[in-house]
């Protein structure tokens, strides 16, 4: 083929997706519907933001023809990346420093919502993610309810903790077998069912958890959510000004800061338990057999192994760490409400683990540092605002974004990580790096 | 000659039938097999022989019929008060087709493996051996307690296991792949790894369908010494579907064959060689055939016992 | 009497369309074996496509109201289809042989994608059109409440009635619907023969967003008002419809949509319409747990 024919073709393909890209786009992306002042929508035309996609669409198609249809035909081999040795310690390192290096650099006042927002969300994506983790990742079952059980925590604490007067402490694990619990209850009829089966209903018995948490005043005070139950103490000491409080009694001036910071340490060290747990638990017999679950349960069936068992107690290990995130979510915001447990917080963390490459405990924690403080970073530049308008909302491109993601991910690496996975024993040396 | 599946049997099936709808895929079939024995379950494809397995080993539950099953001797009298019973299973005696498939593995000793191989494809052919001792393992590790804390004990039954799988892969050659994953062994090898995983159970009758499809001539003859040898260690009985007649016959010492999931003959290899039905309905042929049917059938059984 | 009547009405206008949209999933379950999770969002788009090009007629074309709604959802049958294309083409088909949850979460991914999308494009709010066509005829009159039927409720379900039928046809006589056959039966055996499976497969897609358009269309006729979240509840129902129907059917898909639209209205008005969602969700896990197969579908036994 000459080159001529193929630039041809190249441009043939380009204008077909532009094609389709302009029916795609219209009316969609051409016009958009806004009520004017009597509440009548009325059109306002985007031509120009129509033809830049329909561009886009013919430069990305005809350099993707160029390019796959040259040199890059030769199958790529995929290489396998190895962790290296220091990654480990290093990163742990930077998680211990990170709070104090920052109070440092920016000052008490500043640095809260760098420990706050950035450091404390994140590392409880990270719980979540390991958590779920377990379930999709290594037991390969489709848990599409996992906020559920993340608000069966964040509840229980807001609930138990202002009737009982127990702190945080005692509660933390109450949590965590709590939505356990609700793990194996809503594990257990579902265990026959076949992999997608399953995953829908995980979805249904989680929005009927929330339609129940929004709709059972009495109780959970609907929308509006549970406040006012205590907070975080440093081991009795209150996160307040005044002489009762931590700051005074170890003679610190007193800090909004210092309460996230001493969450945050709470967060990492409970997060590296479970990190701890996992990897150890894939050597065990029991998550060697949740791995063998997720390859082929006929054969696991075929071996003797109680798949029912199996698949329980992933789903009650999966669920009891959101029990603990739950609460430790709890006891950052101070309230907890429904609207913090929707569909789309289950499909988020379904996608850290997915886009970490299912069963892998590294991949997961970078997906929810990415996907997590990328769109909080978007949330801070405000210039975007006056670009995309006033209602400009990241977390929007943010999901749009990790859909594309999903999609993606599935379609050019499946298993994620999971195809350079390392075997769990060896019988021979390790490979040399 | 008297016959072990009659005088001995470890595994005794009664009228058992299999109904897919309309469809009778297992018709009303009986049959023994002897501890200690080889036995081949023959017949065209579509006879209903992989049902049947499923039947066994707890995988479909049978329309109708007893399945009984021995480790240790399998008495008459038993079986009967048994089934009048309500129960699954009388010391170590066992009504199979009341059993869930994973109770069949681990208390009546049952192991199969499946006619398009089922690895965990993903995981290293040493791993494959480890989830397969699994069950005595997740006991030494306390239930995941006593592994997590790293247990001295657990270290122990842990080694055992690595030792026990590294013999099998020692046995089957595959010493050198342990750490590579079992999807990306040689076909043939695969099918020996899931010989060897399904061994790994520590099972008293193993199921194999099919064990040397797709084999060649070298790798089914070392399939064949390989199956002599587990029988002839004596803890193992084996139960076998296989269409190369030169491995049948070379090894079987007892041979059943279903056509359209009906049994149509049971007896010795030789016996079975012979039988004019057995011809028709295996080699397919019309009866007016029967000769060179019986001639095709012969040469094939000459070149496994000449191989032998 | 007279209200429950009415919500009888209401229900089955509403059945219909979670029908209209059960088809969709039904047919791509029997072919492929996938839960296609996008569709519900499919069906959102459809309704926002069908909406901006009913303004567009008649606020710039100025056309009256029927025929610029006729036009709308012709057009929007269209569009949908060439969006559910893509969206197959783009994120289903390299996964036909990939490990078992892949398609699955692929098509979470695009529900995600295309609900976030609409919001970006369109604004997160309620969008809502004049009423239109509201002629009603009163069933029962003097007693305390006044049973109605409204053209448009008439309009909704004749639509189901004849796309189920011509639906019905398409599959029992057509080579198209012999192919679909053949694929659910066994693709790689389909292939053999001569089938082209991608073909058949787009095809299935594309008339699945057809009727979700169709189903969009009219849930905007009649309802007047749709929101970019729009997707995910009245999805789920529609899948609970094709679940309770007996997953592969294609009548079963439209009777499970009558029997949720009719559960759903019926437990509103006389249980709590608070928890209508939970009267559907639990239907679909009582039925994935305890009738797989749903009321018209066969039983299959997992062949080893
Ligand atoms: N789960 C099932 N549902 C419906 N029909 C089945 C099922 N399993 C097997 N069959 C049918 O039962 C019959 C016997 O099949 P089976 O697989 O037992 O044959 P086989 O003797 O193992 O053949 P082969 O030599 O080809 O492996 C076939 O007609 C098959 O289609
Ligand atoms: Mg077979």
């Amino acid at each position: 083929m000459t080159r001529g024919d193929h630039i041809f073709r190249a441009a043939r393909e380009a204008a077909w997706a532009t094609l389709v890209v302009a029916g795609l786009g219209f009316p969609i992306i051409a016009y958009r519907a806004e009520p004017d002042f009597n509440n009548a929508l009325m059109l306002q035309a985007r031509w120009p933001l129509f033809f830049e996609f329909c561009l886009a669409a013919f430069v990305l198609r005809f350099a993707l023809a160029l390019w796959s249809g040259g040199a890059a035909k030769a199958v790529a081999r995929e290489r396998i990346w190895r962790k290296p040795g220091w990654l480990g310690p290093v990163a742990l390192a930077v998680l211990v420093v990170y709070p104090i290096a920052i109070v440092g650099a920016l000052g008490p006042q500043a640095a809260l919502k760098w420990v706050d927002t950035y450091g404390v969300q994140i590392l409880i994506y990270v719980l979540l993610g390991w958590g779920l983790n377990i379930t999709v990742g290594l037991a390969g079952l489709l848990d599409l309810g996992y906020a559920a059980f993340y608000a069966v925590g964040a509840y229980a604490y807001a609930l138990i903790a202002p009737a009982t007067g127990l702190g945080f402490w005692a509660l933390l694990p109450v949590c965590g077998l709590l939505a356990a619990f609700w793990g194996f209850c809503i594990g257990f009829p579902v265990l026959r069912l076949r992999g997608d089966y399953l995953a829908i209903v995980t979805l249904a018995f989680a929005e009927i958890v929330r339609i129940v948490l929004i709709n059972w005043d009495v109780v959970t005070h609907g929308e509006a959510g549970l406040f006012g139950f205590p907070g975080l103490n440093f081991f009795g000491l209150p996160f307040i000004p005044g002489p009762r409080g931590f700051a005074a009694h170890v003679g610190l001036p007193f800090a909004g800061v210092h309460k996230p910071i001493f969450l945050y340490y709470l967060v990492l060290v409970l997060a590296l338990a479970a990190n701890f747990v996992s990897l150890r638990l894939r050597r065990l017999p029991l998550g060697r057999a949740w791995e063998a679950l997720r390859e082929d349960e006929i054969a696991c069936r075929a071996l003797g192994l109680d798949t029912a068992n199996i698949k329980l107690t992933a789903f009650a290990l999966g669920a009891f760490f959101a029990g603990v995130a739950g609460c430790l979510f709890a006891l950052r915001q101070g309230f907890v409400s429904p609207s913090a447990f929707t569909f789309s917080e289950s499909a988020l963390i379904l996608a850290i683990v997915v886009l970490g490459g299912g069963g892998s405990q590294l991949g997961v924690a970078v997906a929810a540092v990415f996907l997590v403080g990328a769109s909080e970073l978007l949330r801070e530049l405000t210039f975007l605002k006056s670009v995309f308008g006033e209602d400009f909302d990241p977390a929007q491109y943010r999901m749009l974004l990790v859909g594309l993601a999903m999609v993606g991910m599935m379609n050019f690496r499946p298993r994620g990580l999971v195809s350079t996975r390392e075997p769990t024993i060896r019988l021979g040396p390790e490979p040399a790096k | 000659m008297s016959a072990r599946w009659i005088d001995d049997p470890i595994l005794r099936v009664d009228a058992l039938t299999m109904r897919f709808g309309g469809l009778v895929a297992v018709n009303e079939v009986s049959f023994a097999a002897g501890r200690g024995d080889i036995t081949a379950l023959i017949g065209p494809n579509g006879a209903g022989k992989t049902t049947l397995f499923n039947c066994l080993t707890g995988f479909y539950q049978p329309t109708s019929g007893r399945i009984a099953f021995s480790p240790e001797r399998l008495d008459a009298e038993k079986i009967e008060r048994l089934t009048r019973s309500a129960r699954k299973s009388d010391g170590d005696t066992f009504l199979l087709e009341r059993m869930a498939d994973h109770e069949i593995v681990r208390k009546a000793r049952l192991a199969r493996t499946f006619q398009n191989i089922r690895l965990f494809q993903g995981m290293s052919a040493l791993e494959n051996l480890m989830i397969a001792q699994g069950r005595s393992l997740s006991r030494a590790a306390g239930f995941s307690v006593l592994g997590l804390l790293g247990a001295p004990s657990w270290r122990r039954a842990e080694r055992a296991a690595v030792d026990r799988a590294a013999g099998w892969l020692e046995r089957i050659g595959l010493t050198g792949r342990a750490d590579d994953p079992a999807g990306e062994l040689p076909y043939g090898d695969q099918r020996r790894l899931e010989i060897a995983r399904a061994m790994c159970t520590n099972p008293a009758l193993l199921c194999l369908d099919e064990p040397a499809a797709g084999l060649n001539a070298t790798e089914s003859r070392d399939l064949a010494d390989l199956l002599r040898a587990i029988r002839d260690e004596g803890e193992t009985s084996i139960l076998l579907i296989e269409h190369d007649m030169s491995v049948v016959m070379r090894i079987s010492d007892h041979v059943v064959v279903l056509d359209y999931g009906q049994k149509i003959a049971d007896g010795s290899p030789v016996e079975v060689r012979e039988n004019s039905a057995v011809i028709a309905a295996y080699l397919g042929v019309e009866e007016t055939d029967e000769p060179a049917a019986e001639a095709a059938l012969a040469e094939s059984a000459k070149t496994g016992s000449d191989a032998t | 009497m007279e209200i429950f009547l009415q919500q009888i009405i209401n229900g089955v206008t509403l059945g219909s369309i979670y029908g209209l949209i059960a088809i969709g999933y039904t047919m791509v379950y029997g072919i492929i074996g996938m839960v296609n999770f996008a569709h519900g969002d499919v069906f959102m788009l459809s309704a926002f496509i069908a909406l901006l090009l009913l303004l567009l007629l008649t606020q710039m074309l100025g056309l009256a109201a029927a025929p610029a709604f006729v036009a709308a959802m012709v057009a929007s049958m269209a569009l949908t289809a060439l969006w559910n294309y893509a969206i197959e083409r783009v994120a289903y088909r390299r996964l036909r042989s990939s490990f078992r949850l892949a398609p699955l979460i692929s098509a979470i991914g695009m529900s995600t994608f295309l609900a976030n999308f609409v919001t970006v494009t369109q604004g997160p709010n309620n969008k809502s059109i004049p009423p239109m066509w509201d002629d009603v005829i009163k069933i029962t009159s003097g007693g305390a409440y006044d049973v109605t039927l409204s053209y448009k409720q008439i309009l909704i379900v004749a639509v189901t009635g004849a796309l189920l039928a011509a639906f019905w046809f398409v599959v029992q006589k057509t080579a198209l619907g012999r192919a679909q056959r053949a694929c659910e039966q066994d693709a790689k055996m389909a292939a053999l023969l001569g089938v082209d499976v991608n073909r058949t497969v787009a095809l299935t897609f594309v008339i699945g967003a057809a009727l979700a358009a169709v189903a969009g269309s009219l849930y905007l006729l009649q309802y007047g008002v749709v929101k970019s979240s729009d997707g995910f509840v009245p999805g789920v129902k529609a899948f609970t419809a094709a679940v309770l129907g007996g997953i592969g059917s294609l009548p079963g898909a439209v009777l499970g949509g009558l029997l949720i639209g009719l559960i759903e209205t019926l437990w509103g008005q006389y249980f709590s319409s608070d928890y209508k969602d939970v009267a559907a969700f639990s239907v679909l896990a009582i039925t994935l747990i305890f009738m797989p197969s749903g009321l018209m579908g066969r039983p299959d036994v997992e062949k080893v």
